[in-house]
C-alpha cells in the first residue's frame, strides 16, 4: 500500500532522512518510534507529499507521490492524516470541520456531507459534539474530531504523528481506542508514536529510527523482545520505564 | 481677529451644491480605492503566504514598491507619467478616451497603495493565526487555493479586522490628495469655495466635521460588523 524507497531528505545542510525504504501493507498497523528529532514526523510527512524529498520513491498504491504529473491534492485525499496538535479550524464547529473537505474536494452536498459527518462523529464518540467549536473540547475530543475529519474522505490508508503525545494523560486512552478499533476495522496505518503499549497491542511491525535512518524493521514480538541494535534496546529501555 | 465669519454664505448656491458633490466624490474616491484595495490586498497577501517562492516574490516586489513610494507621487506617476510610457494608441486612449480618466486614476492609485499595505496586514493575520493549519487543509485533499479561501483568510481577516478598519479610514482621508489630479472633491471644492467667496474657513470647518463623522460612521460600522461576523464572536465562542 505504501513504498518508501531511499528517502534522502534534507533542510539546508542538515540531512534528516539518509536513505529510508520501508513498505506498509494492505492493512497492516506499523508503529514508528525513535528519539526526538530522528526524522519521524517527516519520514511520514513524505508519504502524503507535504514534505518533497531530495531524493528516492514513494508510492502509495501503485501512485507515484514524487512523479511531478502526479495530482498530489487528489492522492492526498486517500491518506488521511493526524497531527500532534489536531490541527483543527478553530472558527468551524465539530461537524463544520469534518463536512468542510467532502463538500469541496469530493463535491458532496452539504447534507449529503454533514450526515456522513455525523455518522463519523458518532464512531468516535462525539455526538453530542456536533456543533461544538475546538475550544470547546478538551485535547482528546479535539483529536477525535481530527481523526472523524481525516476518516471523512474514506481514506485508504492513515497516518498519524504523535497523536497522543499533546495530550494530558488521562485522555491518552480515549484517543488509542478509536485508533484500536480503526485497525482492528482494517485500516492501513502508519503510526508514529511513543506509546509502546499501543505497539504491543495493535501493530504488526515496528520501525525504529535514529538520525534520519530506519534501524530497525522488525514484527513487534522480536522487536520488543529481542532488539537488533543497541540504540534501540537503550531507546526501549528508557520509554517502557515510564 | 476680525475675520468677517459668515456661515450662511455655504447655505446659498451654487456653494452648497458644491459642498454635497464634494462630498459625493470622497465617497465614490474612498469606495472605488477600498474596493482595489481589498481585491489586491487579499490576493497579494495570499500569494504572499503561498507555498511558491516564484508567487511569493512577486507579490514581495507589489507590496515593497507600492506601499514605500509617497501616495501623492504615485498619483503624478499614474496620471501624467504612465500613459506616456504605454503604446502610443493605449496612452493616446487613456488621455482622450477613457472616461472620467482623473476618477480612474485616483480610484487605481489610491487603492494600489491601500492595497500594498492590506497585502501585508492579511499576510501577518495569516502567519499569526492560520499558515500552520495548511498542512492539515493539504492533507485532506483541499489545494492550497481552496485551503486559504476556506480557511487560511477567514481566520486571518478576523485576526486582522482593527487594523483594516484604520486602513479604511486612511483610504477615506487619502482621497483628499486627488485634488491634486483634478478631482473636486470634499477638501478641493473647499478651496474652490474659498476662491470665490473668501470664507474658507466655514468651509473647510464644514469638511472637518464632515470628514470626522464619515470616520465615526465608518468606526461604527465595522464595530457592528465585527461583531455580527467577526472575530467578536469568535472570541465570545471562545471564552
Ligand atoms: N522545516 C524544517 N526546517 C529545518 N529543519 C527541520 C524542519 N523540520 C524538521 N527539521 C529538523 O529535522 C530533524 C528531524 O525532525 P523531525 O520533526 O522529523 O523529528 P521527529 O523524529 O519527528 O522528532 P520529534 O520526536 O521531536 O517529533 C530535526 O533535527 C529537526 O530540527
Ligand atoms: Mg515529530
Amino acid at each position: 500500500m505504501i513504498v518508501l524507497n531511499d528517502i534522502h531528505k534534507s533542510y539546508g545542510r542538515t540531512q534528516v532522512l539518509r536513505g529510508c525504504t520501508a513498505a506498509v501493507k494492505l492493512g497492516e498497523v506499523v508503529v514508528v518510534c525513535g528519539p526526538s528529532g530522528s526524522g519521524k514526523s517527516t519520514l511520514i510527512k513524505c508519504v502524503n507529499g507535504l514534505v518533497p524529498i531530495d531524493r528516492g520513491s514513494i508510492t502509495v498504491d501503485g501512485v507515484s507521490v514524487t512523479d511531478k504529473h502526479t495530482d498530489l491534492p487528489a492522492l492526498r485525499a486517500q491518506i488521511g492524516m493526524v497531527f500532534q496538535n489536531f490541527e483543527l479550524y478553530p472558527h468551524m464547529t465539530a461537524l463544520q470541520n469534518v463536512s468542510l473537505a467532502q463538500i469541496h474536494v469530493l463535491k458532496r452536498s452539504r447534507a449529503e456531507a454533514d450526515a456522513r459527518s455525523e455518522q463519523l462523529l458518532a464512531r468516535v464518540g462525539l455526538s453530542s459534539k456536533l456543533s461544538s467549536r475546538p475550544d470547546q473540547l478538551s485535547g482528546g475530543q479535539q483529536q477525535r474530531v481530527s481523526i472523524a475529519r481525516a476518516l471523512s474522505m474514506d481514506p485508504k490508508a492513515m497516518l498519524f504523528d504523535e497523536p497522543t503525545s499533546a495530550l494530558d494523560p488521562e485522555m491518552v486512552n480515549e484517543v488509542l481506542e478509536v485508533m484500536q478499533a480503526l485497525a482492528l476495522d482494517g485500516m492501513t496505518m502508519m503510526v508514529v508514536t511513543h506509546e509502546m503499549g499501543f505497539a504491543q497491542r495493535v501493530a504488526e511491525r515496528v520501525l525504529f529510527m535514529d538520525g534520519g535512518e530506519i534501524l530497525e524493521d522488525s514484527p513487534k514480538s522480536q522487536f520488543f523482545a529481542n532488539p537488533s541494535t543497541e540504540r534501540a534496546r537503550q531507546f526501549l529501555t528508557k520509554v517502557l520505564s515510564h | 481677529m476680525n475675520y468677517n465669519w459668515d456661515w450662511g454664505v455655504l447655505l446659498q448656491q451654487p456653494y452648497w451644491g458644491w459642498l454635497w458633490s464634494g462630498l459625493g466624490w470622497t465617497l465614490l474616491i474612498s469606495l472605488g480605492s477600498w474596493v482595489i484595495a481589498l481585491s489586491v490586498g487579499i490576493s497579494a497577501g495570499i500569494a504572499r503566504c503561498m507555498p511558491n517562492r516564484a508567487i511569493q516574490i512577486v507579490a514581495s516586489v507589489y507590496i515593497e514598491v507600492f506601499r514605500n513610494i509617497p501616495p501623492l507621487v504615485q498619483l503624478f506617476l499614474w496620471y501624467f507619467v504612465f500613459p506616456e510610457l504605454l503604446p502610443d494608441a493605449l496612452g493616446l486612449w487613456i488621455k482622450r478616451d477613457l472616461p472620467n480618466p482623473e476618477y480612474v486614476t485616483a480610484i487605481v492609485g489610491l487603492g494600489l497603495f491601500a492595497g500594498a499595505r492590506v497585502a501585508e496586514q492579511i499576510r501577518a493575520g495569516i502567519a499569526a493565526v492560520g499558515i500552520h493549519l495548511l498542512p492539515a487543509a493539504l492533507a485532506t485533499g483541499l489545494r492550497p487555493l481552496q485551503a486559504f479561501r476556506l480557511i487560511l483568510l477567514p481566520l486571518g481577516l478576523r485576526a486582522v479586522f482593527g487594523p483594516l478598519t484604520s486602513e479604511f479610514l486612511i483610504t477615506v482621508k487619502m482621497s483628499s490628495i486627488s485634488l491634486t489630479i483634478g478631482m473636486l472633491e470634499l477638501t478641493a471644492q473647499s478651496r474652490h469655495i474659498e476662491n470665490y467667496t473668501f470664507h474658507g474657513l466655514e468651509a473647510f470647518a464644514v469638511a472637518t466635521v464632515v470628514y470626522l463623522l464619515l470616520g465615526l460612521s465608518v468606526t461604527g460600522l465595522m464595530r457592528v460588523i465585527d461583531r455580527r461576523f467577526g472575530a467578536a464572536k469568535y472570541r465570545r465562542a471562545s471564552s
